[in-house]
């Protein structure tokens, strides 16, 4: 197996605020890595710089061996293997959830119209939202919205999907079905990388799970040892108080 | 951010739900006197608003018409031979206006969104264009329209350069996209800084290019924005088209002063001056429909 992804000694700050102090972090095809962590320990910043959103402050991110964050690479290019979800969902309320999934691959990839109708439909089928194609994303609720957002997503045939708390603006009873596709998504073998509140899912889907602490990679893992048997006090902690929250 | 396709169940559901929506148990006691009483008030309102409005015309009408120079003002602003002679001129001048204006707005909402455009451009490389766009937008913000039209109407063709055009129509007009595209960018650019970063975010993660960003995701979303702020200028737009008279283009002021040199009678100004205000009540009410509408999608289901 060939690391897709491979995060070296990432530094990243805003103002003074430094959010990222070196981070590594490797991921391998079709591996599924979760970053765990209290709010403000660089979950989001990571796969921000990740997607090239955000400029990094020092060490490199390689995307299939190349050094991604060197100013010379063309950025749109880099962007355009990757596939993003965010907590907002982020959906462009101006366009039909059809046009959602098929711009990028129209506008960006130079597929055919028709071309990227038929998958974007057999997309939108498999999330269970065929009959939504044409509505526009605020008359969808949130779950749908997530969904339409990950085919979206996933219309572009990235090499790794990056999950921002994708389901962190989500009403409970909403998780699930968000869960559920990503869960198919992953089964299906992409690699995916998503920063998530949601130990649970952690625990079932991931392969590896990473608990950033203070800009770092603390502590990472399989799921069982990390979740289960952290060797760190601080992951000891931050896992009590997710249980005491009732979220594992 | 919702958008305009979506039509806001409006006046038809408020009926249907006073009306009882079918399948709803019957009304109870309490909402039935709730309904008689909201009926009662708003009959009250409208006797109210219906009887003060009345009354004050009365007041003004009196007033006006016992003012000791009213005979006076009558016969010179108001005088009904003078209009019918003057108003075939006039309409014939308002018609160079609706050209000015058509010609003209189409400039100004090509020139004003390019200078939105360049105006927003990040990045080191865009500085000169930047710094052109704002300069631009200073000088012909903050300059009287109709030193712009002097500067132009007169200064243009002082030069004689071969192939300037030299007809007040074209300069007068060109003073008016000059001066009104700076006003226009500023919206669209209000416009343009409103759609919310994440929308940019979500699309450059996507692979678009800058360029196609702007175009397909956030300009759409901007001018939807600013539509009721741009239907509010284009309103403005419509009046001072007459001020091309300035340069002796014979439009419908210049027609109605003309007119008023000839017989020393004012009434032309005021017959020009209703002219314009109707030209100006459909996009008004234009203006208000979208505004109503806009208001409308940002917050269903309020009354107040």
């Amino acid at each position: 197996m060939s690391a897709v992804l491979d995060v070296r000694g990432v530094v990243k700050a805003f103002g003074d605020n430094v959010v990222l102090r070196g981070v590594d972090l490797s991921v391998d095809e079709h591996q599924v890595v979760a970053l765990i962590g209290g709010s403000g320990s660089g979950k989001s910043t990571l796969l921000r710089c990740t997607s090239l959103l955000e400029t990094v402050d020092d060490g490199q991110v390689l995307l299939d061996g190349e050094d991604v964050t060197d100013p010379r690479v063309d950025a749109d290019a880099v962007r355009r293997r990757l596939g993003v979800v965010f907590q907002a969902f982020n959906l462009f309320p101006h366009m039909t959830v059809l046009d959602n999934v098929t711009l990028a691959p129209t506008v960006v990839h130079g597929r055919s119209r028709a071309d990227a109708r038929e998958e974007a439909h057999a997309l939108l089928t498999r999330i269970g939202l065929a009959d939504k194609a044409g509505e526009y994303p605020d008359r969808l609720s949130g779950g749908q919205q997530q969904r339409v957002a990950i085919a979206r997503a996933l219309a572009v045939h990235p090499r790794v999907l990056l999950l921002d708390e994708i389901t962190s603006a989500l009403d409970p009873e909403l998780v699930g079905e968000v869960l559920r596709v990503v869960r198919e998504v992953a089964a299906q073998g992409m690699t995916i990388v998503m920063a998530t509140h949601e130990m649970g899912f952690a625990k079932q889907v991931a392969d590896t799970v990473c608990f950033l602490d203070q800009g770092v990679v603390l502590e990472s893992g399989p799921p069982e040892q990390v979740l289960g048997e952290p060797v760190e006090a601080r992951t000891r902690q931050f896992l009590s108080r997710v249980i005491d929250a009732g979220r594992l | 951010m919702a958008l305009r396709r979506r039509r806001r169940p409006g006046p038809e559901l408020t009926a249907s739900l006073t009306g009882g929506a079918p399948g709803l148990p019957a009304p109870s006691q309490l909402e039935l006197d709730r309904r008689a009483f909201r009926a009662r008030r708003s009959r009250r309102s409208t006797l109210v608003a219906l009887v003060s409005t009345l009354v004050f015309a009365v007041v003004v009408y009196v007033g006006v018409t016992n003012s000791p120079g009213w005979p006076r003002v009558q016969t010179t602003f108001f005088s009904l031979s003078n209009a019918r002679e003057a108003f075939p001129d006039i309409l014939r001048g308002l018609w160079l206006n609706v050209q000015v204006l058509v010609i003209g707005g189409l400039c100004v909402l090509v020139l004003g969104l390019g200078i939105a455009v360049l105006r927003t451009l990040r990045g080191p490389a865009f500085a000169p264009l930047r710094l052109l766009a704002t300069g631009y937008v200073d000088l012909f913000r903050g300059m009287p329209l109709i030193i712009t039209l002097y500067l132009v109407g007169f200064g243009l063709p002082a030069l004689r350069l071969q192939g300037l055009p030299t007809s007040p129509f074209v300069l007068g007009t060109l003073a008016i996209v000059l001066t009104y595209s700076a006003y226009v960018a500023e919206v669209f650019r209000a416009g343009i800084e409103s759609v919310h970063p994440s929308q940019r975010a979500a699309a450059r993660s996507l692979g678009l290019s800058h360029r196609q960003t702007t175009r397909i995701v956030v300009l759409p979303q901007a001018v939807r924005n600013v539509t009721p702020a741009l239907l509010n200028d284009f309103v403005a737009l419509q009046k001072d088209v007459g001020l091309i008279s300035v340069l002796g283009a014979v439009d419908a002021v210049r027609a109605a002063q003309i007119e008023v040199g000839q017989t020393f009678n004012f009434t032309p100004y005021v017959v020009a001056g209703l002219l314009f205000v109707l030209l100006a009540v459909p996009s008004a009410r234009i203006a208000d429909g979208v505004a109503a509408r806009a208001r409308r999608r940002q917050q269903s289901g309020s009354v107040l």
